[in-house]
């Protein structure tokens, strides 16, 4: 039978909830990051025009070459300019089985409100915020489902994405 | 392609969208996304990660494929307004992955002509792997 008071949630979590923590700021992207980008998950087809003919992307409603939506200006390094004020003070927010038995990661899912699209040049400043849990037996046992806000702006503080995600915990 | 707002219909499905997934995509999907998680790229560790067939794609890569199928059915002028799914299943290796979508409402916003849709990425089975739901503007 279930342990009904058995619980991943943790100080930090509560803590936390709520508060945005320490932002990133990307490189400024690049046409080259956004073609690499399109061909990867376009392979093994030649991606849209969009995404690599600056001459074609003129012609569109974008007036040049965008990010495809999806596209993760975070990838491999980021950059944080010296005049970022200090960042914010959040507890570690991660859950954890009360006999410290470590718990196994899943990517449950998402959803990605989008605003304006990603454009070469573009420098992007991310933040997140733990939003809200709940906790339920499942078929994997006791299960925690923890979901994150994700904000991310451009260098002109337009909203170019927010992302609702999901990790589970058991 | 131009969709016509008026023609649209509830039920009507978008045009399905394929890639067979195994370490060319995946690999790709790793260098651009810097993915590089042991049971992405490793068939030992994909078994050690609980899956006997060993490594598995990317959820973000069947993200990706969500995103790709719907600009590819909208064309340029079109906007992805929003995109949601759920992790559901694993992407075995050397399976053909599909993006299928169907219209479930259609709204004049503002101006703006908005569609709903839902979404899955089904496998060579057919079976469901990341159910999910997007807003397009037309």
């Amino acid at each position: 039978m279930a342990d009904s008071t058995l619980t991943y949630v943790t100080e930090g979590m509560l803590q936390a909830k709520g508060v945005w923590g320490a932002s990133r700021t990307s490189y400024p992207i690049t046409e080259t990051d956004i073609r690499r980008w399109a061909m990867a998950t376009y392979y093994p087809h030649k991606p849209p025009r969009i995404y690599w003919d600056a001459d074609y992307a003129a012609t569109t409603r974008w007036n040049g070459i965008v990010a495809p939506p999806d596209f993760n200006p975070f990838a491999w390094t980021i950059h944080e300019p010296p005049s970022k004020p200090p960042k914010v003070s959040v507890p570690n927010a991660q859950p954890r089985h009360p006999d410290g038995r470590h718990l196994t990661g899943m990517n449950g899912g998402q959803t990605d409100t989008y605003g304006v699209r990603m454009r070469p040049g573009d420098v992007i400043t991310a933040r997140s915020r733990l939003l809200d849990w709940h906790e339920r037996e499942g078929r994997l046992g006791h299960t925690l489902y923890m979901r994150t806000e994700i904000e991310w702006k451009n260098q002109r503080e337009e909203l170019v994405r927010t992302r609702i995600s999901t990790q589970i915990r058991y | 392609m131009t969709i016509s707002f008026d023609d649209l219909n509830v039920g009507d499905k978008i045009p399905s969208w394929s890639r067979k997934t195994s370490f060319a995509e995946w690999n790709r999907y790793a260098a651009v996304n810097e993915e590089f998680v042991p049971f992405h790229m490793d068939d030992e560790a994909g078994r050690r990660a609980g899956n006997e067939q060993g490594a598995f794609g990317m959820g973000n890569l069947r993200y990706a494929y969500i995103v790709n199928a719907l600009r590819d059915w909208l064309g340029d002028e079109g906007v992805i307004r929003e995109v949601g799914c759920q992790y559901r299943a694993i992407n075995q290796k050397d399976e053909t992955l599909t993006v299928v979508g169907e219209v479930t409402d259609k709204e004049l916003q503002n101006g703006c002509q908005l569609v709903h849709l839902k979404l899955d990425v089904v496998n060579d089975e057919d079976r469901g792997t990341c159910p999910g739901h997007a807003i397009v503007e037309l």
